[in-house]
């Protein structure tokens, strides 16, 4: 599952959530240091490491680890 | 290279950023950081280092990649991208040199150095966002501008038909040529990499989205998601194109490879190809 989300870089824009085909994230309340609210891997076991919102994010801001079985969320701060 | 920052753990592309610099200016989903993201997949497939290659921006948002990038960078002259490749390939020939251009860069002030970059078959990789418009100065009507769009100086649409930089770029003398969307980055990546290991001028405009501008001002939504189901709706795959008519045609932007192909590269005021130069001895 390995979903790794980087907050800090993250900006909310959402285009993670337009391509993933398993609905994976979702934008939370939660906002970074630049004021951005980002998003969220809130179904991450759902996760088919596709690799779709790692390719298409315009922040370099999510990694999925192929050979690890644990998700991750960086702190927004 | 030289990395200064590894990450901890995150996206393997991240040790070919300045760290220091991110998260970048870019607004929320603009495509100028997905055309990051293809290029240093590009630069890693063709195992290519970093760090001995320069990169030049003028100025706009596009032209601003090359300075989060670990490569010697030039960035700050707008339209004159071109001029400095030239200076730098005459001088070192061996270096890489990659620019990154918006459209206005490229088409407007730079398009005089555009055509003449062309008909010498500079060797030099030209990649042109275009997002339709001037967008780090607020969104004005540009020379990439679809006809009919609102733009901040169009309240009522462009009158204007906008110049097909992938046709002018065939016709001037480039011998790599592609268009590609940023909804596509396998595409993308693929037309770089051929454009990275091509020998001559070598041109990639990749169609972009600009929600804070253009996405607003044209469509009436500044949501990424929206600006890029436009773009996708708006292009066409070469060989579909081929068996379309002129009418289906009208506003659509084709997508594929138009010419690649091979003629000696500039070296200065007399063209000169390496292996003449061999010939000649003085290779
Ligand atoms: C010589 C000069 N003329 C005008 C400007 C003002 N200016 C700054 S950015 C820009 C346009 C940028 O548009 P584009 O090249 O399409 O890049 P984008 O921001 O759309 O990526 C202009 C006209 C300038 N900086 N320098
Ligand atoms: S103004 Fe447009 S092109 Fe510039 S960073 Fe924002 S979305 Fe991207």
């Amino acid at each position: 599952m390995a979903v790794h989300v980087n907050k800090r870089l993250c900006k909310g824009c959402g285009l993670c959530m337009t391509v993933c085909p398993k609905n994976v994230y979702e934008l939370s309340d939660e906002v970074n240091q630049k004021g951005f609210a980002v998003i969220s891997a809130v179904r991450a076991s759902d996760c088919i490491k596709c690799k779709r919102c790692e390719i298409n994010c315009p922040d370099m801001a999510l990694w999925i680890e192929d050979d690890e079985t644990s998700s991750k969320e960086e702190s927004a701060r | 290279m030289s990395v200064s920052t590894m990450p901890e753990k995150g996206n393997p592309l991240l040790k070919y950023m300045r760290q220091d610099k991110l998260p970048h200016f870019f607004c929320p989903g603009c495509g100028c950081g997905q055309v990051v993201s293809a290029f240093l997949r590009a630069v890693e497939a063709l195992k290519l280092d970093l760090g001995t290659m320069v990169g030049i921006g003028g100025v706009g948002c596009t032209a601003r990649i090359p300075v989060y990038l670990h490569m010697d960078c030039l960035h700050g002259v707008h339209g004159r991208t071109l001029a400095w490749a030239t200076g730098i390939k005459l001088h070192k020939p061996d270096t890489k040199v990659v620019v990154f251009a918006g459209d206005g860069d490229a088409m407007s002030i730079g398009g005089n150095h555009f055509i003449h970059a062309a008909r010498r078959n500079l060797d030099v990789t030209f990649i042109v966002v275009n997002n339709f418009n001037f967008a780090m100065t607020g969104g004005q009507v540009a020379p990439m501008t679809p006809g009919g769009a609102v733009t901040m100086t169009t309240p009522y649409g462009s009158s204007e038909p906008p110049f097909d930089l992938c046709a002018m770029a065939v016709t001037s003398g480039a011998t790599y040529v592609a268009r590609t969307l940023t909804s596509n980055p396998a595409q993308m990546t693929s037309y770089i990499k051929t454009a990275l290991d091509h020998k001559g001028f070598s041109v990639v405009e990749i169609l972009s989205q600009c929600p804070t501008h253009f996405g607003r001002y044209a469509l009436g939504s500044g949501s990424p998601k929206n600006l890029v189901t436009w773009i996708k709706d708006h292009t066409v795959p070469l060989t579909a194109a081929d068996k379309m008519k002129a009418e289906e045609l009208e506003g659509k932007y084709r997508t594929g490879e138009f010419i690649k192909t091979e003629r000696p590269v500039f070296m200065g005021s007399t063209v000169c190809s390496a292996p003449c130069a061999e010939k000649e001895g003085k290779a």
